[in-house]
């Protein structure tokens, strides 16, 4: 254990490893790291696996009513995805020593956090598409970045993710295209899922580089490679052209193109409602995850019955070989 | 005699009927299994038995030939126009009835679309040559799950128990045989599912002995689903999964 070795032998393990960081070499589960990384990964990709899994819900929300066939496939599929990346990352934290039962219970003890942006309504069809092209789409932003990050099973499980999540944003945009193509209740539902969207999508990016509090650490071991600010920008210069495309107004009264930075202005987010929505005031907070842990404990007797079976089998088979 | 392509169609509705009906039930489990893996292998199911539906409900449409599309029946028929076998439409329930009523379906579909690959209707051989490959793993998921839960705990066996008891009076449904379906297994197109059902009651009897679990005694059976008499589940199902298409009929989505 770390504590148990002298300071300058970590000292010196400590240079070696932020020299390996600084090479770009990725570090992989048996490798030495210090404490703080080890940690800090596990939020993160604990924090990411949650939010898949969360982030089936309101989707899920609208998987019996998807208005055509085709559509409830398309969508069936994807909130399978997000199911199977929520395993992937949990496989990634168990690499680093934490288990997925320790991950779901501190998730069901407030400890463990989620994106934020789950804790909105998905109120009509509309959102499905928002939630698609704008909420995959500012995921797919921070996950392209993070396919360089220096942990080697995250970073691999980003690739294989991010593969998904492209078709994830493009199912949600041409949900959007073809109401902005039909009736003008279609558009009108379409505008009104992005201006409730819109916002909560920015606010995914995080605090202001500055106010970060896990950033600086955070890109000096190259967990993340980009800062906040500089993906949301990426996220705002992808979106305006899309929305255009479409005949979406973004609802940003500042939002404006600056040709000297080559890049979009654009306005100040609500911090406050930021503040208030990750500290447990969103409207389905409390009703996301009461529903987490009540599917949780629903499927207990479902989990004991396997443990049991698996226990009478080992037996028989213990008992025929004797 | 040669068959009509009403009857065809009519026929190709009934098995998406099944299949819709089913697969959106299945859908209704989406982030409410018992744990993820399950939770994505109940979505893959869900999503073989909507795809077949597309299939079967595609090809009515094209013996319809009226402009019909596969989302014409699954969104505009009201309940008394469905016809599909009750059991696919009861409420989920617990996941042991949930799984007891694939079980039962799985054996029954397997051996159903087996034979329909035989049919001399080219596009129902084909259909079915795709579903087989789907029921034969779907099956081997459900009867895994009669033996785990039938045979695992104490509470897993009564639920389980419970679940086949009161699932038990739909399956003769399955292997009833109207005018419509004795014209068709007559000319070689439909299965004649009559003949189905002994193996279907040996191979479900060995499962439940196998899994600690006692056969019912078979003492009532309920009826009327190819007909359209359903039991109330399936309008309530139906307000939810039409909800859009009837808010705002006629668009494209």
């Amino acid at each position: 254990m770390s504590q148990d070795v002298p300071q300058a032998e970590l000292d010196e393990l400590e240079a070696q490893f932020q020299a390996r960081i600084d090479a770009e070499e990725k570090i992989e589960p048996k490798d030495w790291m210090p404490e703080a990384y080890r940690k800090n990964l596990v939020r993160q990709i604990s924090q990411h696996a949650h939010s898949e899994v969360i982030g089936m819900q309101p989707e899920g929300n609208w998987i019996t009513r998807a208005p055509t066939l085709h559509r409830k496939c398309i969508l069936l599929a994807k909130v399978q995805d997000e199911g199977g990346h929520g395993l992937y990352l949990y496989s990634a934290t168990e690499t680093l020593g934490t288990s997925r039962e320790e991950l779901v219970q501190a998730l069901h003890d407030g400890v463990a956090k989620y994106a934020s942006i789950f804790n909105y309504p998905a109120l009509t069809w509309a959102d499905i598409g928002a939630i698609g092209w704008l909420v995959d789409g500012a995921a797919i932003v921070n996950q392209v970045s993070l396919q360089r990050t220096s942990y080697g099973p995250y970073s691999r499980g980003m690739i294989r993710i991010c593969k998904e999540e492209s078709f994830h944003q493009r199912q949600g945009y041409h949900i959007m295209m073809t109401l902005m193509q039909g009736s003008e209740e279609q558009r009108a539902m379409a505008q009104d899922a992005l201006d409730r969207f819109w916002w909560p999508s920015m606010m995914m990016f995080g605090p202001h580089d500055a106010e970060s509090a896990h950033s600086a650490r955070s890109m000096k071991w190259k967990i993340k490679r980009q800062s906040n600010d500089e993906l949301r920008q990426k996220f705002v210069d992808q979106s305006v052209a899309q929305a255009e495309e479409i005949g979406l107004k973004i609802p940003d009264p500042e939002l404006k193109w600056n040709e000297e930075r080559g890049h979009y202005d654009f306005g100040e987010i609500d911090w406050e409602e930021f503040s208030r929505v990750v500290s447990g005031n969103g409207p389905c907070n409390r009703q996301r995850l009461q529903h987490h842990i009540r599917v949780h404990e629903e499927g207990q007797w479902v989990r004991d019955a396997i443990a049991a079976h698996e226990e009478k089998k080992r037996q028989r088979a213990g008992k025929a070989a004797a | 005699m040669t068959v009509s392509k009403d009857t065809i169609k009519r026929y190709s509705i009934r098995l998406g009927d099944d299949a819709v009906v089913l697969g959106h039930r299945l859908s209704e489990w989406c982030s409410s299994g018992p744990f993820l893996e399950e939770d994505l292998a109940l979505t893959n199911v869900a999503l073989d038995f909507i795809g077949r539906a597309r299939m079967f409900y595609g090809y009515a449409a094209e013996l319809a030939d009226d402009g019909s599309t596969e989302d014409t029946y699954a969104y505009t028929r009201d309940n008394r126009e469905f016809t599909n076998l009750l059991i696919h439409e009861l409420k989920n329930g617990d996941f042991a009835f949930t799984m007891a009523r694939q079980y039962f379906i799985d054996v029954y579909s397997l051996a159903y679309m087996e034979a329909l690959q035989n049919s001399s209707d080219e596009t129902l051989a084909a259909v079915a040559d795709k579903a087989v490959k789907e029921s034969r793993y779907h099956l081997r998921r459900s009867h895994d799950w009669m033996l785990r839960l039938g045979d695992g705990t104490e509470e897993s066996r009564s639920r389980m128990q419970r679940a086949v008891d009161d699932l038990w009076g739909y399956t003769p449904e399955m292997f009833e045989m109207d005018a419509l379906e004795q014209e068709l297994a007559d000319a070689g197109i439909g299965v004649d599912a009559a003949a189905l059902r002994d193996d279907w009651e040996q191979t479900v009897h060995a499962t439940l002995v196998e899994a600690t679990l006692e056969v019912p005694e078979g003492d009532w059976a309920v009826n009327g689903g190819r007909q359209g008499m359903h039991t109330e589940a399936l309008g309530h199902m139906l307000s939810d999964m039409q909800f859009v298409q009837r808010a705002y009929p006629g668009l494209q989505w």
